[in-house]
């Protein structure tokens, strides 16, 4: 494992050590002392893991491609944000618009996870070891959402296609999101989120929600709903 | 003489006009706002507001055609290592794929591509047809971020976060569902046929303190290579353009309220937002309060039609101009030959603007493929090309008549204004007098 030491090189010359071409596939590498700073590790292209000695700012590891990126510690705001593959963890809490917007890959966050977690998420699978705040999946496309405390307000608020699966309480669902059925489909879907994650936890326990798809095509009767 | 009462003449209120009447029909039958592309119809002070003044006892003129007048511009200088260095101060606006066909797009490219200049995506992402039309290609990072992904970042020549534009400040989107074909909807992660609704704001920053951060983030995927834009509607020009600096833009966009849309309400597009003319002097004045006036471009948009828009928008102290509504114009949009097309659609040519059905005889506002097919990207792309240098020609004809060598070399002091409110808009005189409202009164 190689170590970059952010306090002392800076964060131009680390994102772009983990960024050139011949950045070697496999190889490990440790950030530390990144004392918060912003945009660490973020737009990896290669299948190289990361790990991050410290709380990190805002988007961290944004864009991931391939990269398995390990937070020790808690993230700022777009954590993951538009991670098109790989894996980001964070240990601690994440901020605001973890995962935002996200194509696909993994994202674990071991604590609680802050408001818009997964906003417009398309096709990521996020895993939240603690709850989740207001407007969590808002305006959700893809992928699945896995909450094993609680959720805020506005859950899936103009929810598309996504799917969100919440073990424990829901203060109230957004605009067009409804509880749908657990299937055996879904239980094997969530039981395997947490497997990939790490945390214990029994994916019978899950209550799923998701898309009454009534939002879908402009109707001026749900003009209340807009 | 007869002893009969004469009658007065049947009389139209000009509050309820006759297409006020016709709206408030239509609303009451249809019970939806009245949806439409292009921008504010509504005549605003503009640019034919303003005059040059050409040159006098005073001023030489330079010769035409033989006396060089320069019209290249470079985007990007502030902080990117790699500017975008354009032929003449002309850009192609944003527009998707999605809004428009690909042989749309395309035609984009290829124009641009023949006068020099740039072209812009849209909501739902980069093409790959597009990219390979299109020799300098902006990508716009939009609050719904469809389509986005970093690698089709990295092959852009420039990036344009969008905050907001001239025909909704402060609106989102929607992509009506008729024209969500299989490729916009897997472009867009999204189900076939159905409304498509582009968020209003960014998911992952609030304001420009954050958006600093989010620039850094993108300047760091890109290698700091690509200069950033922020273009923003015609709102707030002064603060927007002063926040748009201290978040770290290398070019600013103002878009005005004539600036075009996909679809957007008709009440959005006429009742929110500044005229262009309106935006010009405060987003310069920014600039120039900032000591950052031809240090970081600003592009303006919005309503620009012919080289004597592109010579006054110079004049009162932009880099360059975008256009997307002329540019589709001379594609072949609302051409009088499909006349007959039009009045099919309940409408005719030159007033066609119900972009979102997806019905454009044109081919160029449609995922129709047997519309789309109409239009021959290598004809069009020629029509706007020529466009685009008549356009420049004229520039520079007016820029020579002023003695500039440089379409950036015109200045406030070459223009005087026709009426009062265009006249304390572009803080110039009123034609006849040393008078700008606001100014020295």
């Amino acid at each position: 494992m190689s170590t970059l030491d952010l306090q002392t090189l800076g964060l131009r010359a680390i994102n772009s050590q983990l960024n050139t071409s011949d950045v070697a596939s496999g190889s490990s590498w440790e950030i530390t002392e990144p004392q918060g700073q912003h945009a660490i590790a973020c737009g990896l292209q290669s299948d190289i893991k990361v790990d991050i000695r410290g709380h990190v700012g805002f988007y961290c590891a944004g864009m991931n491609q391939k990269a398995d990126v390990t937070v020790h510690g808690h993230a700022g705001v777009g954590l993951a944000e538009n991670m098109m593959s790989g894996q980001v963890r964070v240990t601690g809490n994440a901020s605001q618009a973890a995962g935002a917007t996200a194509h696909g890959g993994l994202l674990v966050i071991e604590g609680d996870a802050s408001s818009r977690c997964g906003i417009s998420m398309k096709g990521i699978d996020i895993v939240v070891g603690g709850s989740v705040g207001h407007m969590s999946a808002f305006m959700a496309q893809s992928g699945n959402l896995v909450v094993c405390g609680d959720a805020g307000e506005a859950l899936g608020d103009s929810i598309y296609e996504a799917r969100l699966f919440v073990r424990g309480t829901v203060e109230n669902l957004g605009a067009d999101c409804i509880e749908k059925p657990m299937t055996d489909e879904h239980i094997k879907t969530v039981d395997d989120l947490l497997k990939k994650a790490g945390i214990d936890a029994d994916a019978k326990d899950f209550k799923r929600y998701g898309s009454a798809r009534q939002l879908y095509n402009f109707d001026i009767d749900n003009a209340g709903a807009y | 003489m007869t002893n009969k009462a004469p009658r007065t003449l049947p009389r139209k209120s000009a509050t309820l006009d006759d297409y006020t009447l016709s709206e408030i029909r239509r609303a009451a039958s249809t019970g939806i706002y009245d949806i439409r592309g292009g921008g504010a119809k509504r005549q605003l002070p503009h640019f034919d507001d303003l005059l040059f003044l050409g040159a006098s006892m005073s001023r030489y003129p330079l010769e035409g055609y033989r006396e060089r007048c320069g019209t290249e511009v470079t985007l990007g200088t502030r902080f990117a290592t790699k500017p975008i260095q354009l032929d003449i101060p002309i850009t192609i606006a944003g527009m998707s794929f999605g809004s428009l066909s690909g042989q749309a797009k395309e035609s984009l490219g290829r124009g641009a591509n023949i006068a020099g200049t740039s072209t812009t995506t849209g909501d739902g992402g980069m093409t790959p047809e597009e990219r390979g039309h299109s020799k300098l290609l902006v990508y716009q990072y939009l609050p719904s971020r469809y389509g986005m992904n970093p690698d089709d970042l990295r092959k852009a020549d420039a990036i344009e976060i969008v905050v907001g534009q001239g025909a909704k400040p402060g609106g989102g989107g929607m992509l009506l569902g008729q024209k969500i074909s299989d490729r916009v909807a897997q472009m867009r992660s999204l189900p076939k046929g159905i409304d498509q609704r582009s968020a209003c704001r960014h998911p992952d920053w609030t304001g420009p303190d954050d958006l600093e951060i989010k620039i850094l983030e993108l300047r760091e995927i890109t290698n700091w290579e690509k200069p950033i834009y922020i273009k923003v509607g015609g709102a707030r020009p002064y603060y927007d353009t002063a926040l748009a600096v201290k978040a770290g833009a290398d070019v600013i966009v103002v878009d005005g309220m004539q600036g075009g849309t996909a679809a957007t309400q008709e009440v959005f597009i006429e009742h929110v937002g500044q005229p262009t003319l309106a935006c010009i002097r405060p987003a310069v004045q920014a600039l120039k309060d900032m000591d950052m006036h031809r240090k970081v471009q600003l592009i303006v948009s919005g309503g620009i039609r012919n080289g004597a828009d592109v010579a006054k928008a110079m004049a009162l102290g932009a880099d360059a101009v975008s256009i997307g509504s002329a540019a589709l114009v001379a594609l072949g949009d609302n051409h009088p030959d499909l006349e007959e097309e039009y009045q099919k659609l309940g409408t005719t040519a030159g007033a066609y603007d119900d972009w979102h059905e997806g019905l454009d005889p044109a081919g160029i506002t449609t995922q129709d493929p047997a519309l789309a097919a109409r239009l021959d990207p290598e004809v069009a792309g020629r029509r706007l090309a020529n466009y685009l240098k008549v356009m420049t020609l004229e520039a520079q004809t007016i820029a020579r008549a002023c003695g500039k060598n440089h379409v950036h070399n015109l200045e406030p002091d070459d223009l005087v204004a026709l009426t009062v409110e265009s006249a304390a808009m572009a803080g110039v005189p009123l034609s006849g007098t040393s008078w700008i409202p606001g100014q020295n009164d």
